[in-house]
């Protein structure tokens, strides 16, 4: 599926990826307007890592183009950085910093006066459920508790665009439902969501469409209660 | 929004001092093994006076990028092992300004060891290593190798033997270094006026890789 400049923030074309001579990710076209939550679905090692990785530029295109809000990865990667928020694999935060000292840290590095950094920080944590650990050591903290604060720190700059990789692995029904609500709440508030998962039967209910990838190509771009979606995506992973 | 690059700077390393601060992690491990290596050469040298201001320098210095290679392993493989320095890449802030704030906070660890280093030497080896002279030596040797090896050191973190791997790598490239800062303290040490030569060349050497290294570090962290 693809969209005009004026409507779509992320346009991805002809874009791959190859490790050594392992192709991860092989000619994709596809884009997200503004406000979108699309469901990035796929087998383990069919390329979902890869293009989350490359769309926060942390990695290189062996070929194709990558825009975001009409910025060109990675020659403008820069500008495209403060546009993103990254929830990865691994919660990218200092166990030995407690919350507050880690959100204050990242606001810091995306170039946060401290004051706003504070309030924001404040109100994230409130948010995501935590404001009574904001001074407890992140090291204490379970799976769920480090998740939350995960995606409040890549909230914490107002990012345009939300990338989360794989958010429901290790989380409980409970601390999954209210990663939902907190991902609908960042919808609402017109951040486009691009969230890549394995499991077809926990998709997040806000999502309106599906990218299902295999092998590195898309398999499937489209409507994500689509009723053939189960059996596209088990013969995408067959 | 794009975040200053002292701004960066400052963030990082004022980040790894309150994480250490806290954990204890790189000073601790640092200061005993140094504290051990400085007992054991003092054991195994039973030295007169004479043959001591011959090695002692070395003594020093083989210590300190020792103790300096546990620092820089645990230093970056806390960033690397928790994915912290994807966190790090994804924020809108100068690659040289990263490796700026790493290196700050390896080099004031390191720099901490070898001030420690300096006292306990001077009672275990009976010389006076309480020198000026030889205190800026030490840290200007210190600037240098914790530059090399927080590049070397953001490299390796990234492999399965890094362990064994930054040691390999860094020693040869060290060399230089040793060289020049074990020679200076040594006409430090005997009154020798070479060391200035020695000294001026190790400051050279130091700025050099300092430049490098900063100008490299992007090409390393991003593939």
């Amino acid at each position: 599926m693809t969209l005009t400049s004026e409507r779509a923030i992320i346009e991805v074309e002809q874009l791959s990826k190859v490790y050594g001579a392992l192709p991860a990710l092989q000619g994709l076209d596809f884009s997200l307007a503004r406000g979108e939550f699309v469901a990035l679905l796929g087998a383990n090692g069919s390329g979902k890592s890869t293009l989350l990785r490359l769309l926060s530029g942390l990695s290189k295109p062996s070929a194709g183009t990558v825009r975001i809000g009409g910025w060109e990865l990675p020659r403008e990667a820069m500008a495209i950085r403060a546009q993103i928020g990254l929830v990865a694999h691994r919660p990218l935060l200092y166990e030995n910093l407690t919350a507050r000292e880690n959100l204050a840290f990242f606001g810091r590095m995306y170039g946060l006066q401290a004051a706003d950094c504070e309030a924001r920080a404040k109100t994230l944590l409130r948010q995501v459920g935590l404001p009574r650990r904001a001074d407890a050591l992140v090291r204490t903290f379970s799976r769920g508790m480090k998740q939350r604060l995960s995606i409040a720190r890549a909230l914490l700059h107002g990012p345009a665009v939300l990338l989360l990789d794989e958010p429901y692995s290790g989380l409980d029904k409970s601390a999954a439902d209210s990663l939902d609500d907190l991902l609908a709440a960042a919808q609402q508030d017109g951040r486009t969501i691009l969230l890549s998962t394995h499991q077809l039967e926990r998709l997040p209910p806000a999502a309106g469409r599906a990218l299902i990838l295999s092998r590195g190509r898309v398999a499937y771009d489209g409507a994500l209660e689509a009723s053939e979606l189960a059996a596209i995506y088990q013969s995408a992973s067959a | 929004m794009k975040t200053s690059y002292l701004e960066t700077v400052l963030a990082i390393a004022g980040k790894d001092l309150r994480v250490e601060l806290r954990s204890r992690e790189l000073i601790s491990v640092m200061a005993i093994f140094a504290l051990l290596s400085i007992l054991v050469f003092s054991f195994a040298l039973e030295l007169d006076r004479a043959a001591r201001e011959e090695t002692v320098g070395g003594v020093l210095w083989v210590t300190l990028i020792f103790a300096s290679l546990l620092g820089l392993n645990r230093s970056l493989a806390q960033e690397y092992d928790l994915g912290n320095l994807d966190a790090l890449l994804l924020a809108p802030a100068p690659r040289s300004a990263i490796f700026v704030g790493k290196f700050a906070g390896n080099a004031l660890f390191t720099g901490l060891v070898g001030l420690l280093l300096l006292p306990l030497m001077t009672a275990l080896y009976g010389m006076n290593l309480l020198d000026g002279r030889l205190i800026l030596t030490a840290l200007v040797g210190v600037f240098g190798f914790c530059a090399v090896g927080t590049l070397l050191a953001t490299m390796t973190a990234q492999t399965r033997a890094r362990e064994a791997l930054l040691p390999i790598a860094m020693l040869p490239l060290a060399l230089p270094f040793l060289l020049t800062a074990v020679r200076a303290t040594k006409g430090i040490l005997t009154g020798a006026a070479e060391w200035q030569v020695w000294f001026q060349l190790l400051a050279g050497i130091t700025v050099i890789y300092f430049v490098l290294c900063l100008l490299l570090y992007g090409y390393v962290v991003e593939e």
